[in-house]
């Protein structure tokens, strides 16, 4: 199977307040259709790991690669083109813009790729949004509506642009059992269905227990 | 990569949220470009007019005979004393007459230059106004009175009759009005005039002269150039003075310089004659532009401030634009565009407002006994302040724009995420 994301000898610090070694030395690959969590105790480096892996971190040693090309000092500009057409977000607190209607929040990412018509980009849209049963909500605001459908919301913009991974920084973090039950089988069925790679870092062993692997962390360090 | 169309929708969905702290914003370009564009319109107005009062009726260069002491006194002229030091007490002007010799040749030659509007002969002499057995001292004008109404504005000053009316009439006199009114006298009336070598000459009045400068009106008369040969018994080609109108009034000074050498006369130009004036004119428009300026850079903190706001507000909209990549350009095109789009509608609904106030002052009545023509305040609409003001406008939005927006720029959307 084909790697989607591959870290060689990433290292980390901190150089405020004081000068902190956070990660140590990281190796692992992401393949195609996997679902991988990463799990760890708080401040081990869970978080401070993915936001590099997902390049908008660019202070760090070691290379990454994604879909076999390496993007360590890339400049800024060609790394939001790579995080807009490649790479899906979804965080525990849910950042949409509360402004916009939920459909131009999930439609805001593929306008910016400007790769397709506005038709085409609606009609994505409404299909994503479909698929995770919100199609109701689409003309109301992204700030109207409740946690677990914001967070359905945010799922289905990481999906607009078809993108190679998926990575979620607690996804279900604040949400309840049953939404956080709901969330999961989404990305489940996202992993299976239609061979999309996911990398979630979470709290929740229940959660990291049915995923495919389970990265563990300790002290900046992946132990399994 | 910009991509116009999405930085243009989210920044209108910003604006429109927000859409009181936008007004106050726009609000704020609208009064300083519209107090720009009333002030400004206003000021020099009334800066053109003054100018007008003075610089219309002044010639451009005036060709004289200046009664002066020789340069060369006889004595430098004698070689044995040369090289000592020589004192001459009480040097006396040089004889000469006020005449200016070949007068209607040198007209016509000065008609025939490319940068010359006209060139007009005047006679200027001392006379007395008689009203019984009292005598008014004053100065009698004679000129051609529809070329001076044609160049110098003449027209202008005259309150009633007309050029016309002085030009036709033999023996006619256009009278100061200061004059009129100390002897009482109409449209219409005769008033008799005594010349220095004496005499008296009974004139028609047709009508009255008022320049706007009192102490002026109080003795200056106009009549024909052949009513004032007839009066001081000089032949037809007695002329004393020679006022040049030119196309550029650039041309002033080094036309000027010519003339006096060509003819050996004096000739004086339009700038050296009003230095102090122009002075005036100049101190007055920097403190219009001051004012102005300041305005502006008022409207500009205010947008400043305003944007620096949003952005903070928005820290967590430019987080996740940028995570799902929104390029830090992007981001920063969106807030520019706030700007600008704040500093566009602010600044033409500013145009129109000072339009609006300018049109307004330029209806509200303004009569004084020293301005004669002037019914209303004086507005000057000049399309340039529009387009000065409009810019500067915009000008001021970008900068106010930019910081914040540079700002916005460099957010680290890693910060917001993790510090929530």
């Amino acid at each position: 199977m084909s790697v989607i994301l591959e870290a060689k000898h990433i290292d980390k610090y901190f150089r405020k307040p004081v000068l902190f070694h956070v990660l140590k030395d990281i190796n692992f690959q992401v393949k195609k259709g996997e679902f991988a969590s990463v799990m760890g105790k708080s401040g081990c480096g869970k978080s401070t790991l993915l936001y590099i892996l997902s390049t908008m971190d660019t202070d760090y040693d070691g290379e990454l690669f994604l879909n076999n090309e390496l993007v360590t000092g890339q400049d800024r500009q060609y790394l939001s083109y790579l995080r807009n057409k490649h790479i899906g977000f979804v965080f525990q607190f849910h950042y949409l813009l509360s402004e916009f209607s939920v459909l131009e929040n999930v439609m805001l990412p593929a306008k910016k790729l400007a790769e397709k018509s506005l038709q085409e980009i609606e009609h994505d849209a409404m299909e994503r949004l479909k698929t995770l049963n919100i199609d109701h909500l689409s003309q109301k605001r992204a700030s109207r509506i409740s946690g677990g459908e914001k967070q359905r919301v945010a799922i289905a913009r990481a999906l607009i642009n078809n993108p190679s991974i998926i990575m979620g920084d607690e996804p279900t973090g604040n949400l309840d059992s049953q939404n956080a039950e709901n969330v999961f089988n989404i990305f489940e069925r996202l992993s299976n269905d239609h061979g999309l790679s996911l990398l979630v870092v979470t709290h929740d062993k229940d959660f990291a227990k049915k995923t495919d692997r389970i990265i563990q962390m300790e002290d900046g360090k992946i132990i399994t | 990569m910009a991509n116009w169309s999405v930085i243009l929708n989210i920044a209108k969905t910003h604006l429109l949220t927000k859409i009181k702290q936008t007004s106050t914003a726009a609000l704020g370009v609208t009064f300083g470009i519209g107090a720009y564009i009333t002030l400004v319109c206003f000021m020099t107005g009334l800066n053109s007019m003054l100018d007008d009062l003075i610089l219309n009726q002044t010639p451009h260069i005036h060709v004289y005979n200046e009664i002066e002491p020789s340069k060369k006194q006889p004595i430098s002229l004698y070689d044995n004393v040369e090289g000592s030091f020589n004192v001459v007490h009480s040097i006396k002007p040089k004889l000469s007459q006020k005449k200016i010799h070949n007068a209607l040749p040198i007209i016509k030659y000065l008609e025939e230059n490319p940068n010359v509007r006209g060139a007009l002969p005047q006679i200027k002499t001392q006379i007395f106004y008689i009203a019984g057995s009292i005598e008014l001292g004053g100065n009698l004008t004679g000129i051609n009175a529809i070329d001076e109404a044609n160049l110098f504005n003449m027209g202008d000053y005259i309150v009633e009759g007309s050029a016309e009316d002085l030009q036709n009439t033999d023996n006619g006199i256009l009278l100061g009005i200061g004059i009129a009114e100390k002897m009482s006298l109409k449209v219409g009336d005769r008033v008799q005039l005594s010349p220095i070598n004496g005499g008296i000459f009974p004139l028609k009045i047709v009508g009255f002269y008022q320049s706007g400068i009192a102490d002026l009106d109080a003795i200056q008369s106009f009549t024909n150039i052949k009513t004032v040969q007839r009066i001081l018994g000089k032949a037809n080609n007695y002329i004393t003075d020679i006022n040049v109108k030119l196309y550029d009034i650039e041309q002033a000074i080094p036309m000027s310089k010519k003339i006096e050498q060509q003819f050996n006369l004096t000739a004086m130009d339009i700038k050296t004659a009003n230095a102090q004036f122009e002075t005036g004119t100049t101190i007055r428009n920097l403190i219009t532009y001051a004012v102005s300026i300041t305005l502006l850079i008022v409207a500009g903190f205010g947008i400043y401030n305003i944007l620096n706001m949003l952005i903070y507000e928005k820290m967590n909209d430019i987080a996740i634009l940028k995570a799902t990549g929104f390029s830090g350009k992007d981001v920063q095109l969106i807030f520019m565009s706030q700007a600008m789009i704040i500093g566009f509608v602010g600044g033409i609904l500013g145009l129109l407002i000072g339009y609006g106030l300018a049109s307004l002052i330029d209806t509200i009545p303004f009569q004084t006994e020293a301005l004669p023509t002037v019914e209303t305040y004086p507005i000057n609409m000049n399309p340039l302040f529009f387009v000065i003001g409009f810019s500067f406008a915009m000008l001021s939005t970008f900068l106010a724009g930019y910081l914040p927006s540079k700002k916005a720029k460099k957010i680290d959307p890693v910060n917001i995420i993790r510090g929530q």
